[in-house]
């Protein structure tokens, strides 16, 4: 598998793109981030779904940060097994959960079906990313369920409801479809009454929606 | 060798709530002092001026105000024989770093304390048994009294411009205020918040049960205020990022926005920022504090000496800074002796998420960190503990926050963490659930404590300070007790259903989510040596021209948010160092 992966990062604030070509992920892990993204949350009558909020860009853009170097945590060693309540306790950056994670799952995927995960059915990758929740599919590399949770998961929710300038939620649309007003930040008249909010959100780049 | 400053009155280790107010008044006495923070300098320009800061991924997600953990951190286990691992994200706990300290992303709720709080073995004593306190459990009184505390509880709520409504000004009660509060001297500064939408809800339901609910005091301004410094404050709009965040109208007290422009005009004072403490430095004796060294931003060990030594780092801090200078004896628990580390405790948190039907707007992306209505009908004694047979209590209250889609949106239970359902649930949800909780006070035992980790390190090469912490069966039995009552309260508020959190027998403290960074004790005041690390007016008992302030001088928890009881304690540390201890600096009370 060819991987091509570019050391310069685009800068993290900037609204998401329609020709977007990512910097850290390679051709087949991008297939597979955009295809699990569009299952964890979908494109439906409620709302365009995480790839059309712009998701993978918003978690290809994140790589660039220091936080996807493990820069602010603690990472020094040794790193010892303990009881899920310690908290997250490996050695794996940001950067190596989705490096190792994405390879682990394609590899068990392509091993039982004969494709990678992107090329399956919506209902089997459904499927199989419930299975890699709960822990059932196994990988010597890492805990796929930790990455699935830690890292996947949360790092699609923190895209699509994030501001825009981090590359997802494209036109607040996540904002809109809860009725988030995003940064109003100014609530004083209305605090006292259990009422619906009349106003659309605002954006930290000031756009209004 | 290390560069050696020129010598002060006082050196102050740690500039965030208890170092300012410290600052300010030894600054105010005459004093040359210095303070020495290990993050940066911040202030409200630039740092949190809107709209920059209300951003939820690089405050929220990331951590933005928070103590860089890859410089230092805490290591954590539940037994005395359990090998500790890193806290290595931020989880249940989040300290602050930077001028401010944790003083500019807390939420605000400004308590007090109960009188018997402070003398809850003798109080336990004489109203039910001396056999009533479980073996393990380690109550002491903390020599301190409500009364000789009440003039600073009431200085320190008159420079945050505290919004509230008294219950008991001089023994009179007053409805609509707490009417179990310990007397006050006089009425708030200001008056209570307006109550958003769960408040509201909160407050009627309880009152149908026949509870008696009081306005949160809350340190987030109702009106526009003028403190004695002369700092001022703007009113609070409730703009929903509060915790975590720095405040954007200067409504949130802190010591930026009510201590520090005061201070900065005071010749006699000086701060330096990136200045990480390593250790206090004694004589010879080990009974003299001759300053302290640390690093600077180029990494060059400097000592700076001073007549008077202030620790003000936050707790762990506070108390590993204690252990690594070899201050005062190391709590060994075989043996149950020993003071530094001993006493460690940490709140008990319930929360309970409801949902409600869609006609009932809760909004939660508005609110203020203080802002609530609470009740303290099962606070401290209360209620009759004999029948229940546990000690303690806490607060319940239905606070609005505010909250953002990224700090996570509470779904009913059995909801699908993703897929359309969830996508479902969030739209259905979102607007229309809020929460309620009950917080409650932590015992000490003989096995939760605090000493150095004997492998990991931080940055500068000292040992991590080891929490040793678990819950016990006290406190889970009161924890049951109180939870039951939050599900009363929430169906009584009309909710259609409720999920939640309560920590109950067999629950073991979950260092993942969070839960509040009200941890205490470690290095507790109180009347006896033997048992507690400071005397009562927080001086070291080994080292009497060391102060030492911050909830680790706590004896052990109580059930009221902290920062109330701290920030009183260091205007009462401060009082009797200017009244007292200046004109004859020595130990205040014989050994
Ligand atoms: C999210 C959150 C919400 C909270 N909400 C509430 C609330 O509603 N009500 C309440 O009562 N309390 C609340 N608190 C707690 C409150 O913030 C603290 O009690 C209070 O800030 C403690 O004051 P302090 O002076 O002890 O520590 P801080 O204010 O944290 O100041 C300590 C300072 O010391 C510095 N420091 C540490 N180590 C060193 C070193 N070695 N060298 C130099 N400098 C050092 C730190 O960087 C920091 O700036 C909350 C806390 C958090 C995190
Ligand atoms: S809620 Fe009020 S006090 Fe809190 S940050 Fe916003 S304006 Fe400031």
């Amino acid at each position: 598998m060819a991987a091509s992966t570019s050391e310069v990062a685009p800068p993290t604030a900037t609204p998401a793109s329609n020709d977007y070509a990512p910097s850290f992920f390679t051709p087949a892990e991008w297939a597979f981030l955009n295809a699990a993204c569009a299952r964890l949350i979908p494109n439906d009558d409620n709302g365009p779904g995480a790839v059309e909020l712009g998701v993978p860009q918003f978690i290809d853009r994140q790589m660039g940060t220091p936080w996807a170097e493990g820069a602010l945590w603690y990472m020094q060693g040794p790193f010892l097994e303990a009881k899920a309540e310690f908290g997250y306790q490996s050695a794996l950056t940001p950067k190596q959960q989705y490096r190792l994670g994405i390879k682990a799952i394609d590899e068990a995927v392509q091993a039982a079906t004969g494709k990678p995960f992107a090329a399956l059915p919506p209902t089997e990758q459904d499927a199989w990313l419930k299975r890699i929740e709960k822990g059932e599919v196994k990988s010597d590399a890492l805990s796929l369920k930790s990455f699935f949770g830690s890292f996947l998961l949360k790092n699609t929710m923190e895209g699509a409801f994030g501001d825009p300038l981090y590359g997802g939620n494209k036109d607040m649309a996540a904002w809109k479809m809860i009725g988030h007003p995003g940064v109003r930040a100014d609530y004083l008249e209305f605090v006292a009454e259990a009422k619906p909010y009349p106003y659309g959100p605002v954006s930290l780049h000031g756009k209004r929606g | 060798m290390a560069v050696v400053n020129k010598p002060v009155d006082v050196v102050i280790v740690g500039f965030g709530w208890t170092g300012a107010i410290m600052a300010m008044e030894l600054a105010d006495a005459g004093l040359q002092v210095v303070a020495l923070e290990r993050g940066d300098d911040a202030n409200t320009e630039p740092n949190w001026a809107y709209p920059k800061v209300v951003d939820e991924i690089a405050q929220s997600a990331r951590n933005g105000l928070l103590q860089n953990l890859s410089k230092t951190t805490v290591t954590l286990r539940h037994g005395k024989d359990d090998t500790a691992v890193p806290y290595r994200q931020i989880g249940s706990f989040k300290p602050g770093q930077g001028v401010g300290g944790a003083g500019i992303h807390w939420s605000g709720v400004h308590s007090r304390v109960m009188p018997e709080e402070l003398r809850l073995k003798s109080h336990v004593t004489e109203r039910y048994s001396a056999k009533f306190i479980p073996k393990d459990m380690q109550l002491q009184d903390w020599g301190v009294s409500y009364d000789e505390l009440e003039p600073h509880f009431d200085r320190f709520e008159y420079v945050c411009g505290t919004s509230g409504q008294a219950g008991n000004i001089q023994g009179r009660k007053i409805e609509g205020g707490n009417v179990f509060e310990a007397p006050r001297s006089r009425d708030f500064p200001l008056p209570p918040l307006a109550d958003p939408p769960t408040s509201a809800l909160f407050a009627k339901a309880v009152r149908e049960l026949g509870y008696k609910p009081y306005a949160l005091p809350a340190a987030n301004a109702s009106r526009p205020y003028v403190n004695s410094y002369g700092c001022q404050l703007g009113p609070c709009n409730f703009c929903g990022f509060c915790s975590d965040y720095g405040c954007i109208n200067y409504s949130k007290a802190s010591p930026q926005t009510t201590i520090l422009p005061a201070l900065y005009r005071k010749p006699n004072f000086s701060l330096r920022t990136n200045a990480h403490v390593l250790k206090v430095n004694t004589d010879s004796t080990g009974k003299k504090a001759t300053g302290v060294t640390y690093v600077d931003a180029a990494g060059r060990e400097i000592e700076q000496p001073a007549s008077m030594v202030v620790l003000a780092a936050f707790h762990l801090h506070n108390v590993r800074l204690m252990l690594s200078s070899n201050i005062g004896k190391p709590y060994d628990p075989e043996t149950g002796e020993g003071v530094v580390g001993r006493n460690f405790c940490y709140q008990v948190l319930n929360s309970v998420n409801l949902f409600f039907d869609k006609n009932t707007y809760i909004n939660q992306f508005m609110g203020a960190g203080g802002v609530g209505q609470a009740i303290d009908e099962f606070y401290g004694d209360n209620f009759d503990h004999g029948p229940l047979n546990f000690i303690g209590g806490g607060v319940i209250w239905g606070r609005q926050t505010g909250n953002g889609p990224v700090r996570g949106i509470p779904l009913p239970q059995g909801t699908p963490g993703w897929g359309s359902a969830w996508k479902q649930a969030v739209k259905d949800n979102y607007l229309h659930s809020g929460r309620i909780e009950a917080q409650l006070s932590n015992m000490a035992y003989r096995g939760c404590f605090l000493d150095l980790d004997p492998t990991y390190k931080d940055a500068y090469g000292s040992p991590l300070l080891r929490m040793t912490l678990n819950w016990q069966d006290n406190d889970q039995r009161l924890s049951e007790y109180v939870g039951g009552k939050l599900q009363d309260i929430g169906h009584a508020m009309g909710a259609k259903s409720m999920s939640g959190r309560i920590i109950k027998r067999g629950t073991d403290w979950d260092t993942r989510a969070y839960q509040s960074t009200h941890i205490n004790g470690g290095t507790a005041m109180g009347t006896d040596p033997k048992t507690s690390v400071l005397n009562k007016y927080l001086q070291s008992w080994d080292v009497p021209n060391l102060f030492v302030l911050g909830a680790n001088v706590f004896a052990h928890g109580i059930g009221y948010n902290p920062t109330g009881m701290v920030g009183a304690l260091a205007f009462w540390a401060a009082h009797n160092i200017r009244s007292t201890y200046l004109k004859n600096p020595g130990p205040m009370v014989a050994k």
